[in-house]
């Protein structure tokens, strides 16, 4: 993944290791949880959209199927966390395949429509199954994790495990980018028709890593509900797919480090403007347009290039 | 004696655009180790037959024959990997990526790990990216580009962008090598740099398909050239029987008084 890269994820592992020390808080620290869980999934979805250039509506849908799969199979029907982790990864790839095996193989756009459909239906199917889901209002009591007689509970040690998955997922990721696998994904950006005569089956990757991405989002569902231990529909509603879409996009598509970027600041945002009270939505929207007229690639490749910058003009 | 059998022969093969017929029951063949031209006005259906060949469009009828087995109707990524590879008339570099990148993305057909192998890094992997590196790098050397490896593809001048794109399809590995106008907009230096590399791509025993306008290119270096005109063969011969036929004066020679 090149000497730069294993640079910056050892520094990252380094300021997460001393995190709880210094900061204490359970709110500073579950905030923290819920940045690791997002970038799960908006790395996932990173590789899908700057990479692979497919746009997915429903990856809110993926994250439900994680959590309520944890969720219904522990409280319901007993089964251990780990089974029931899995369980989670084995439904959405199988859904992840239907949507993408016969979308993919189409040019254009059809993914972002096929997403949008699925992502609706299941949420609908989390609301009206009520004996299972419990319906609109929700699933409760679902048992917090331990391994080996090792409770995670408690904010700190959640902490931990979160963004242990999350740097792992990160690694992986980066892995990819600078393989083979990478290359061929952004060949296909490139040019299709190029990418073809070299011998880069492009449906076939385009469908690998939609459900790679699907997988992420359900691992972060998984995580996401032994941390609330209560998880309701509106959780994985078309709002959050359109919202991680977003970090992916204010963070910067073509690049995985943009996607942890967009993923702790469109978490972060909406809990710092809460002292705008009834203004937050427009003070948020009016910082997002700003970003994005500023740094249309993202924020990861402004402030790059503006470093850049900086360091010739000194 | 037995007759070698030809790497490439197709047959019949027919494209129509809607009412337009682009390529007309074609028949021709290419032996192994030849450098053929194609010739023929503007329109002539030479790159429709090249799209046909590497799976890009289907053929409206007809057949393909690659080293006697059919082809036509395959996808384009099965055929780069049976071992024909191409360049396009207008340059498809990734213009996202190094010019080092772009040859090493033309390595992709000849390796196979995958996904979740690469994710992990499992034993192999390594070996098998520095592999990728070093016969990216030798194709580079082998059309002069090195000094450029770490240069984006879409910042380079044309000429270098179009010797990078027989690059990266050298490193296919292939057997039959497609070039569509491969000195188009190059200079004189650079059209004999053309000329010497293309015959020295043949010397390591790929055999290559030409396309070109430039009469002087193609009457040096090719063994045998198929006129086309309106999707149709009008000749086929060495440079000198075609330079003296006249239907391919009519056709093609008596307006391109480019050749000397
Ligand atoms: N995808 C397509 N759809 C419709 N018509 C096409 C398509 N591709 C090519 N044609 C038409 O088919 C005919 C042959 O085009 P082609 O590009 O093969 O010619 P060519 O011999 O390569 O010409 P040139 O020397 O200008 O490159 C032209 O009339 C062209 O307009
Ligand atoms: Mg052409």
């Amino acid at each position: 993944m090149g000497k730069e890269n294993r640079r910056a994820v050892f520094i990252l592992m380094i300021c997460l290791g001393i995190f709880p020390f210094f900061i204490r808080s359970d709110y500073y620290l579950s905030i923290m949880i819920f940045i690791g869980i997002n970038a799960i999934i908006v790395m996932g979805l990173s590789l899908l959209m700057g990479y692979a250039g497919q746009i997915s509506l429903g990856h809110a849908a993926f994250f439900g199927i994680g959590a309520y799969c944890s969720g219904v199979l522990t409280v319901k029907l007993g089964f251990s966390i780990f089974t029931a982790f899995f369980c989670g990864i084995f439904l959405s790839t199988i859904m992840a395949m239907a949507i993408a095996i016969p979308t993919l193989k189409l040019k254009g756009h059809y993914l972002a429509v096929a997403t949008l459909g699925f992502g609706e239906i299941i949420y609908v199917i989390f609301n009206e199954l009520l004996e299972i889901t419990g319906g609109p209002s929700g699933l409760s009591g679902i048992p917090s994790i331990h391994f080996f007689g090792y409770s995670f509970k408690g904010g700190w040690r959640y902490f931990y495990l979160v963004w242990t998955v999350a740097i792992l997922l990160l690694i992986f990721s980066l892995n990819i980018i600078h393989s083979r696998i990478g290359r061929a994904l952004r060949a296909v950006h490139g040019s299709e028709v190029a990418a073809q005569a070299m011998g880069v089956n492009v449906s076939q990757f385009k469908i690998q890593v939609f459900v790679l991405s699907a997988i992420y989002a359900s691992v972060a569902g998984t995580l996401y509900a032994h941390f609330v231990t209560f998880i309701s529909p509106s959780t994985f509603s078309l709002f959050v797919s359109i919202l991680l879409l977003m970090m992916v996009v204010i963070g910067g598509g073509g690049s995985i480090w943009g996607a942890l970027l967009g993923a702790g600041i469109l978490t972060v945002l909406p809990e710092s403007l809460r002292a705008f009270r009834d203004f937050d939505i427009l003070v948020y929207g009016i910082i997002l347009m700003t970003i994005l007229l500023f740094m249309p690639e993202g924020i990861f490749k402004g402030l790059t290039l503006s470093l850049i910058w900086m360091r010739k003009k000194w | 004696m037995v007759m070698p059998q030809p790497i490439l022969e197709t047959s019949r093969l027919r494209k129509i655009f809607g009412g337009l017929m682009a390529v007309v029951d074609l028949n021709f063949k290419v032996m192994p180790g030849q450098i053929k031209a194609i010739i023929g006005p503007n329109g002539a259906g030479k790159t429709t037959l090249f799209n046909i060949i590497t799976g890009i469009l289907p053929p409206t009828g007809g057949t393909i024959r690659f080293k006697g087995r059919e082809i036509s109707g395959e996808k384009p990524h099965r055929i780069a990997q049976k071992g024909i590879s191409r360049t396009f008339q207008t340059v498809e570099l990734f213009g996202n990526m190094t010019v080092l990148e772009n040859v090493m993305v033309g390595r992709h057909v000849r390796t196979k790990k995958g996904l979740i192998q690469s994710g992990l890094r499992l034993p192999g992997v390594k070996r098998e990216e520095r592999l990728v590196l070093e016969m990216a790098q030798e194709k580079l050397e082998v059309v002069g580009l090195m000094r450029r490896a770490n240069e984006s593809a879409s910042g380079i001048p044309l000429g270098e962008q179009k010797l990078l794109e027989i690059a990266r399809a050298l490193a296919t590995d292939p057997q039959l090598l497609l070039l569509d106008e491969p000195a188009a907009g190059l200079n004189e230096t650079e059209k004999l740099r053309i000329g010497e590399i293309i015959r020295k791509i043949r010397g390591s025993g790929i055999t290559v398909l030409l396309v070109e306008h430039h009469m002087d290119l193609v009457m040096n270096i090719s063994d045998e050239i198929v006129v086309l005109n309106y999707g149709e063969k009008v000749a086929e011969g060495t440079p000198e029987e075609v330079k003296g036929d006249e239907k391919v004066i009519d056709a093609y020679l008596g307006v391109e008084i480019r050749y000397a």
